[in-house]
């Protein structure tokens, strides 16, 4: 029997590589590469505790909303990194330092 | 085992290699397509938790909609010609750190909590979604497709090559 901890577990597993890209690559894309596996890791637990814990389909219902901030976040993401790259001809982040003063 | 964890064990395992792949290949188009796998993965856990429309809606949105236009931010910022699509890593020791202690909190706290258990037949759920849309979550639904909107626009603008430029 499949329970509610294994979802919450692969879940884990699923944020923390999220957070592990975040944190180790420079490149602008797989950074929101990185940041659409945590959204898809939460996604997860919201759909596992709608299933055990809940009851209900409140859980899933915002799910629904994590996946229409995420279309818009990475619509958005991806016009900077481009306007970036026009900009810089690189996609790095660590190049992205005009705003410095 | 029962079908139903072997199921689990095949979808857990495909969408952690696959996140896995995703976040530390070096060449950029391998995590793209990866990533392709993870979310597959990921739907088929909805399927197993007995979200058929979020199953759904994760293949049409994110795999349609979200790797596409990833696979286009890949091929955008780089020339397509260029074999060497590589993605530099800095940190990667501390990263690690990081990242293996959330695991092992996140896990841990999963795991030894008291978690309340309703066992629910799993039952199509479309319905009652469309109904909670528009009653119990009318705001938050008008709010996310006004935010879909401006996201979309706010998009088209950022993008858009200034003729004084």
């Amino acid at each position: 029997m499949i329970g509610l901890q294994l979802y919450l577990v692969v879940s884990a597993a699923l944020f923390a590589l999220g957070v592990l890209g975040l944190l180790t690559r420079r490149n602008a894309v797989q950074v929101l590469m990185s940041i659409e596996l945590m959204l898809n890791a939460a996604n997860v637990n919201l759909v596992a505790f709608s299933r055990y814990a809940a009851g209900s389909l409140g859980g899933q219902v915002f799910a629904v909303f994590v996946i229409v901030v995420a279309a818009a976040e990475v619509a958005v993401g991806l016009a900077i990194v481009l306007t970036l790259y026009r900009l810089r001809r690189t996609p790095n982040l660590d190049d992205a330092d005009i705003l410095k003063g | 085992m029962s079908g139903e964890a072997v199921v689990f064990w095949i979808f857990a395992t495909l969408t952690v290699a696959s996140a896995a792949v995703v976040v530390l290949s070096r060449t950029l188009i391998y995590s793209a397509f990866s990533l392709l796998v993870t979310f597959f993965g990921v739907a088929g856990l909805y399927v197993l938790l007995g979200a058929d429309f979020l199953a759904a809606t994760q293949l049409l949105i994110y795999v349609g909609g979200i790797l596409v236009l990833l696979l286009f931010g890949v091929m955008l910022t780089h020339k397509i010609y260029d074999l060497d699509l590589r993605s530099e890593t800095t940190q990667l020791l501390s990263g690690l750190i990081v990242a293996a202690g959330l695991f092992v909190v996140l896990t841990a706290v999963a795991l030894k909590a008291e978690w309340p258990s309703v066992e629910r037949a799993p039952a199509p759920t479309t319905s009652g979604i469309g109904r909670l849309f528009l009653s119990d979550f009318l705001l938050p639904f008008e709010a996310a497709s006004v935010l879909l909107l401006v996201a979309l626009m706010g998009a088209a603008m950022i993008v858009r090559r200034r003729r004084d430029a």
